[in-house]
């Protein structure tokens, strides 16, 4: 798959893993798992990125004596998400007219 | 393998990076092995579902942006003595000018390097006018009754198109060619200065 492509995917499926509360690294991971499988470094690298797009905030809080990171969905984040689904309405339209042919043989 | 242990191989193998996205990176790993015991895992069991440390680091190396390692690299590693700074002073026509002048030749060099491939299909380019120009004039020749030419000018114009279609398989491995080219060179700067710093660091 083209590569650009992927990545704005997978960074979409990142903003959707926190898209209704903030979660934490290993949840989002957890939570993608039956749909997509995510390296953590992988992970870590979509994290940076959409926090320096300003689509995700960091926090940092104490859970069980240690320290735990959540991030936090932003409006610039869900705005992303619904280009995402705009734009995948265009690429819809245009697999059925590339698949209409297939259906007549 | 035990989570210090795990650390520890991730943070040799990241030796080289800014100090600071080392310390980003461990703090991230050793939350995700937290999360995963917390979860009912034992220690070895989560750390095993990081994958092998050496692995993760030249992943996130891969990752790493060239320009941010190069200003890292470039940063002094100690404050530089008041002598240095007035042999930096001092040097400057010298330096400066090598400085410059060692950019340019790097910069000549990506040009030429796509200069190759833009005269490859500005070629391609030619021949297809060149094709196009050999069919409408037998056209007009035909026309004017000159069949004997015609018929030599569409033969020259065919042969053209020929010879462009068989040149565009290699403007697109040579544009290919030049892309990975340049892929290569940005990763072979990476482990170079990766490569400098772990010499620096065994030997103290």
């Amino acid at each position: 798959m083209d590569v650009q492509l992927k990545r704005g995917m997978l960074d979409v499926c990142v903003l959707a893993a926190i898209k209704d509360g903030e979660s934490y690294g290993y949840k989002i991971i957890k939570d993608m798992k039956p749909y997509i499988d995510m390296s953590e470094s992988t992970l870590y690298t979509i994290l940076k990125r959409l926090e320096s797009a300003a689509m995700l905030t960091v926090r940092t809080a104490e859970h069980g004596g240690r320290l735990r990171k959540y991030y936090h969905i932003t409006d610039e984040g869900l705005r992303r998400i619904e280009s995402f689904k705009a734009e995948w309405e265009e690429l819809l339209a245009i697999y059925r007219f590339v698949t209409k042919e297939d259906d007549h043989v | 393998m035990c989570k210090q242990t795990f650390l520890a191989a991730l943070r040799q193998g990241l030796a080289g990076l800014p100090q600071n996205n080392i310390e980003e990176w461990l703090l991230f790993y050793s939350e995700m092995i937290d999360d995963r015991m917390e979860d009912g895992l034992s220690e070895k069991e989560a750390v095993a579902a990081m994958g092998p440390a050496e692995e993760v680091a030249a992943l996130i190396i891969e990752e790493f942006p060239l320009a941010k390692l190069v200003r890292e690299r470039v940063k002094p590693k100690r404050a530089m003595p008041a002598w240095g700074i007035v042999l930096l002073v001092l040097g400057s026509p010298v330096w400066f000018f090598l400085l410059v002048a060692a950019a340019a030749v790097l910069l000549s060099l990506y040009i030429s390097l796509w200069a190759v491939v833009i005269s490859l299909w500005a070629t391609g380019a030619a021949l297809v006018g060149g094709a196009f120009g050999g069919v409408v004039a037998a056209v007009v020749l035909m026309l004017q009754g000159n069949v004997l030419t015609a018929l030599a000018m569409l033969g020259a114009g065919l042969f053209l198109a020929g010879l462009s279609i068989f040149l565009s398989f290699g403007c697109k491995a040579a544009s290919r060619g030049a892309v990975l080219l340049v892929k290569k060179a940005v990763s072979g700067t990476k482990s170079l200065l990766m490569g400098k710093e772990r010499a620096g660091c065994a030997k103290q």
